[in-house]
């Protein structure tokens, strides 16, 4: 009955965009597969479940007086054996893809390939691409070029893209279903997220956690282009006259709805590291210095006295009611004195063959799925081919 | 006197007219409505003079079986506040596209979300869980009535106390626009500066307060009340789920509490807790809300569990099947609840070592739950398998619960949370489990005890009526958005601009629609069976054939639950009294010490619910008096040495005798 009903919207599925099932980026594809795996790695024993629910309600209704009853059995060892250890051993299954399958689609880590079918070059030099949740549009700077660009992203297929990202004011979620799994942009941190994309296009990319009013409108175009395509992207945002300092930053950073697409020809080089450390508003101390004096014991009681008060707010009144008035600490370095905080990184192996054995023989390689299949189950799990065999 | 605003501040705190909606109609609408029903409500009691009855019966009771049944009663109204925010949602999502706003403004939107998700959990699914914890569990273990009894009363006002101050919220100033958990920086005072997340937090603490009381007193009941001969392993399964669910409310409301005091102090008096600057940190506060939500979401499925459990023994006519490793999955779930909660933000960036502790962590409860569903699976395994409405429910759960409990592990792989994480197939996730295995459970659980607690069934027919809209609504409500997720779509957003998605939507809404025909089928099956309870009558006491010790006493048991303490000699032991051609005792009463009832639970909550009003608005005078008459009526109630009474044996003769006249009359006919 329930599955009948269901029918028509089989046929509805049809014409939808399962972008999660079928995305353009290798990192999303992986994704993808480690998603469909679990699933059908969890139906061997949920089907099983199902259909012996079902078959027992109607072997043994009231009704049917000729299926055994037994009112006094309730245990068998065997059985419990089977009961505890088949669900453990799927998990274990699982539980050994997620070990593996976390650590290399950490979005920590560099990306150990274009796709299933293209090894990383060395020359392959990542784009660079600094994202900055605002309230509420995304604000996207292209540090090796220059240009800066609202609620619109742009880059070339078949290119590691490193993001780095952070927010603003609230927290946010950097999301593009089509290029890979999304990752919190936090104001006063920083998260990182290595992909790429193998397919030009136009894809969506949004904001995956809530953040007030303007929440639905914090969307933008994700445009996949090709090398020369986005060439000219760049040099369109070049033209533009538009300028991105730090006074224009804090006029952009209130909060405005549904934003129209803006780029920005040129952009001051210390922006991020200012945005990234809360120190956008002139005389405030970033926190990269702060956290410098902390690390060395901090300023005692004299620190008390380095507050001004609050004067720039985005928000009409900050500040809670039986607090003190709002303050602020007032920096002592200027900005290009900060040094860049390293982060974490994890880099992925560009070449695989030491892991055979130094001076073994290579062992002959067939590829488990046809190129048309570009991101297999297979490769996921048996990571990934060396150059010299593509 | 009323032109000076210093001295209006004084007494109003930030209270002013303009808190009233009186601009929005819907509100409008909503309290016109609200109001006359309330109005009739009132007219109603006092034209029958019921006022001094519900005082000196119920608002001022410490029998466990009336608390319970207040609880059970304050879940189902809340339940239909909680559903008419999860219709307004539906229908604007449903019509929001193309360049239609929908016809809810953000500001309006997202506080319905946010009461949404508070409402359903906090003071739906607690207070239906709670109630029948404590209608269920004393009786079970053979008890006259909890531990603390007077604390029982004081913590259902508490309860109702938040409930109050979240219902408030919709007519006197807002509520929260955070979304249900108020993640900082978003709730903090810097972008959160009106009243909404107070009430949020002042609704939470009050209640929170009744929840931990409850959840001691319920331990301390199933730790040393028991009948004797009631060894831990031969309790019922309900009663260890709820000493399981007892333990975590206890280890893990404290949490809650202590974060949400946090957030209040950055709120109220300028600390940097969960700030941006200053060294704050918001993710602290994910961290902490989660190590109480992840054990919350247990909290509600242990005793849903136990229902089934219950359930499908006594529908089964046969002994549960694998008692000891039901027992054991149940602790070991209570355990590992505490080991998961880094899995609702998998995309903080943790790092893939510590992501892939908690996924695997979180895979490794589904052990202990799959044990239990083979084990129902099992205990029906030849049987004989009586379809009435509880053992519905359960087959139902059955197979629903598995959909939910898949796309859990699914959600539990890091990098697939990546890319499903906050989207609308999470939604559905946790919607699949939280209503296919809570909401289910506590279905299957009021059908099956109502007739201890009122003598008569509850009628069938419009009972499978609702049955089936809610099934069929749930399946039509949730499964487009499991697709919707798939196609990347993510939750709380309130206009769309594709217009593929549209059909999902005005699908869910159907499906939405569908439930709410399955809550009228509800009421109109509660009206029915009051109407017609003559003949849904159980004299018997045990209307279903069943195995456990509340169904050995009669319906609805008498004050003091059991003439003599009962003697346990098995785990299903009013079977095992049953087989052995049990005999009630006519004679030999002796008199039933019992507990007088006490105002002071009601006071105390009210006067703490007044404290939250005046924190709320800045109503600092209303605040200090409310807390210094917190204290006094404490006190006070200490040197109330009119606590108890006994019922005298005479009296316990002739409501046996009356007993045991119904039974016979009941054999007869």
């Amino acid at each position: 009955m329930k599955l009948l009903a269901l029918l028509p919207f089989a046929a509805l599925l049809g014409g939808c965009d399962f972008v999660v099932l079928a995305p353009a980026g290798d990192i999303a594809a992986q994704q993808r597969d480690l998603v469909v795996i679990s699933t059908v790695l969890m139906l061997i024993i949920v089907l099983p479940v199902m259909a012996l629910t079902v078959l027992f309600a109607w072997r043994y209704r009231q009704s049917n007086t000729e299926a055994a009853y037994e009112p006094e059995w309730d245990h068998s060892t065997q059985l419990e054996l089977v009961i505890w250890s088949a669900p453990l051993l799927i998990i274990i299954c699982l539980g050994a893809l997620t070990w593996m399958g976390t650590h290399l689609l950490d979005p920590y880590r560099s990306l150990g390939r274009i796709a299933a079918d293209k090894p990383i070059e060395r020359k392959d030099s990542a784009l660079d691409v600094q994202v900055i949740a605002l309230d509420w549009k995304w604000l996207f700077i292209y540090p090796q070029y220059g240009v800066a660009a609202v609620n619109e992203l742009a880059a070339p297929i078949d290119r590691p893209i490193r993001f780095r990202i952070t927010a603003s004011s609230v927290m946010n979620s950097f999301y593009i279903p089509a290029l890979a799994g999304q990752i919190y942009a936090m104001p006063g941190m920083e998260t990182k997220l290595h992909a790429v994309s193998n397919k030009e296009g136009t894809f969506r990319g949004f904001s995956a956690n809530y953040s007030g009013a303007g929440f639905s409108g914090m969307h933008f175009d994700f445009k996949s282009l090709s090398a020369s395509e986005f060439d000219k992207w760049v040099a369109a945002a070049k033209a533009s006259k538009d300028m991105l300092g730090r006074s224009d930053y804090l006029q952009l950073e209130r909060p405005s709805e549904n934003v129209p697409v803006r780029l920005y020809g040129t952009v001051d080089r210390d922006l991020y590291k200012a945005i990234l450390n809360m120190c956008v508003e002139p005389g405030k101390m970033c926190m990269s210095e702060m956290m410098a004096i902390d690390a060395k014991g901090g300023l005692g009681r004299e620190g008390v006295n380095n507050t001004l008060p609050l004067t720039y707010d985005k928000y009409a009144r900050r500040g809670a009611p039986l607090g003190s008035e709002p303050t602020f600490v007032a920096g002592i370095c200027s900005i290009d004195e900060l040094k860049d905080t390293p982060l974490r990184e994890v880099t992925a192996p560009l070449d695989l063959t030491p892991l055979r054995g130094v001076g073994l023989r290579r062992p002959p390689f067939s590829p488990a799925f046809s190129p048309a299949h570009p991101s297999s189950t297979s490769l996921l799990l048996s990571g990934q081919r060396s150059k010299s065999e593509s | 006197m009323f032109d000076n605003p210093e001295l209006l501040k004084l007494i109003f705190g930030r209270l002013t007219l303009d808190a009233l909606p009186i601009h929005e109609p819907i509100l409008v609408g909503t309290f016109a409505v609200v109001a006359t029903g309330g109005l009739a409500l009132l007219a109603i009691i006092t034209y029958f003079r019921l006022w001094g009855y519900l005082w000196r019966e119920w608002f001022t009771t410490v029998d466990h079986k009336r608390i319970g049944i207040m609880y059970m009663i304050l879940g189902i109204v809340m339940l239909l506040r909680g559903f008419a925010d999860a219709i307004m949602m539906r229908l604007q999502q449903a019509i929001a596209f193309g360049g239609s706003d929908g016809y809810l403004p953000a500001h309006h939107y997202d506080q319905v979300f946010t009461a949404h998700g508070v409402i359903m959990i906090f003071f739906v699914a607690m207070p239906l869980v709670t109630g029948l914890m404590n209608y269920v569990m004393p009786l079970q273990i053979g008890a006259r009535d909890v531990s603390f009894p007077f604390l029982n009363n004081f913590s259902f006002w508490m309860t109702v106390g938040g409930a109050v101050l979240v219902m408030m919220s919709l007519f006197v100033g807002e509520f929260a626009r955070t979304g249900w958990l108020a993640y900082p920086p978003l709730s903090n005072i810097g972008y959160s500066p009106d009243v909404g997340v107070d009430y949020y937090i002042w609704g939470l603490q009050v209640a929170g307060v009744g929840t931990t009381l409850s959840g001691i007193n319920l331990i301390c009941t199933i730790v040393k009340l028991r009948a004797p001969g009631m060894t831990m392993m031969k309790m019922p399964v309900f009663t260890w789920t709820s000493l399981c669910t007892n333990v975590l409310i206890v280890a893990s409301f404290p949490v809650l509490t202590a974060v949400l005091a946090l957030l209040s102090l950055d709120r109220y008096i300028g600390t940097n807790f969960f700030t941006n600057d200053f060294g704050g940190n918001p993710m602290m506060y994910v961290n902490l809300i989660w190590i109480w939500g992840h054990p919350e979401v247990y909290i509600l499925v242990l005793p849903a569990f136990g229902i089934f459990s219950e359930v499908t023994a006594t529908f089964s006519g046969k002994r549960l099947f694998g008692y000891t490793s039901m027992v054991y999955a149940t602790v070991v779930i209570t355990i590992l609840s505490y080991l998961v909660w880094l899995h609702h933000f998998f995309t903080m960036g943790s790092g893939a070592s510590v992501n892939s502790f908690f996924g695997i962590t979180t895979m490794i409860i589904s052990i202990p739950t799959g044990a239990k569903m083979f084990n129902w699976l099992f205990t029906m395994y030849r049987g004989r398998i009586r379809f009435e409405l509880p053992m519905m429910w359960t087959v139902t759960f059955m197979l629903t619960f598995v959909i939910g409990g898949m796309t859990g592990v699914l959600l539990a792989v890091p990098p697939a949370d990546f890319v499903l994480h906050n989207s609308l197939f999470l939604v559905a996730h946790f919607h699949n489990v939280i209503i296919g295995g809570v909401l289910f459970g506590l279905f299957a659980g009021i059908n099956y005890w109502f007739p201890k607690a009122f003598g008569f069934r509850l009628d069938p027919f419009w009972g499978k009526l609702s049955f089936w809209f809610w099934v069929s609504g749930f399946y039509f409500a949730f499964m487009p958005l499991y697709v919707l997720g798939l196609m990347g779509v993510t939750r709380r957003l309130r206009v769309f601009d594709d217009p593929s998605l549209q059909i999902w939507f005005v699908i869910a809404a159907f499906g939405a629609f569908l439930i709410f025909l399955g809550i009228i089928a509800m009421l109109v099956q509660f009206a029915v069976s009051i109407l017609r309870r003559e003949q849904l009558k159980d004299v018997t006491g045990d209307p279903w054939n069943a195995r456990t010790l509340e169904w050995a006493t009669s319906s609805p048991p008498p004050d003091y639950n059991f003439a003599f303490t009962p003697v346990v000699y098995d785990n299903d032991a009013w079977w095992d009294m049953k087989r052995r051609g049990y005999t009630r005792p006519l004679t030999g009463f002796k008199p039933i010490h019992m507990p007088s009832n006490t105002a002071t639970g009601i006071i105390l909550a009210g006067l703490a619910t007044a404290m939250g009003f005046g924190l709320i608005w800045y109503i600092w005078w209303l605040a200090a008096v409310c807390f210094i008459a917190l204290l006094a009526v404490a006190i006070g109630h200490t040197f109330n040495y009119h606590r108890d009474y006994d019922i005298p044996a005479d009296q316990i003769g002739k409501v046996e005798d009356a007993r045991t006249r119904v039974l016979a009359a009941g054999a007869q006919s």
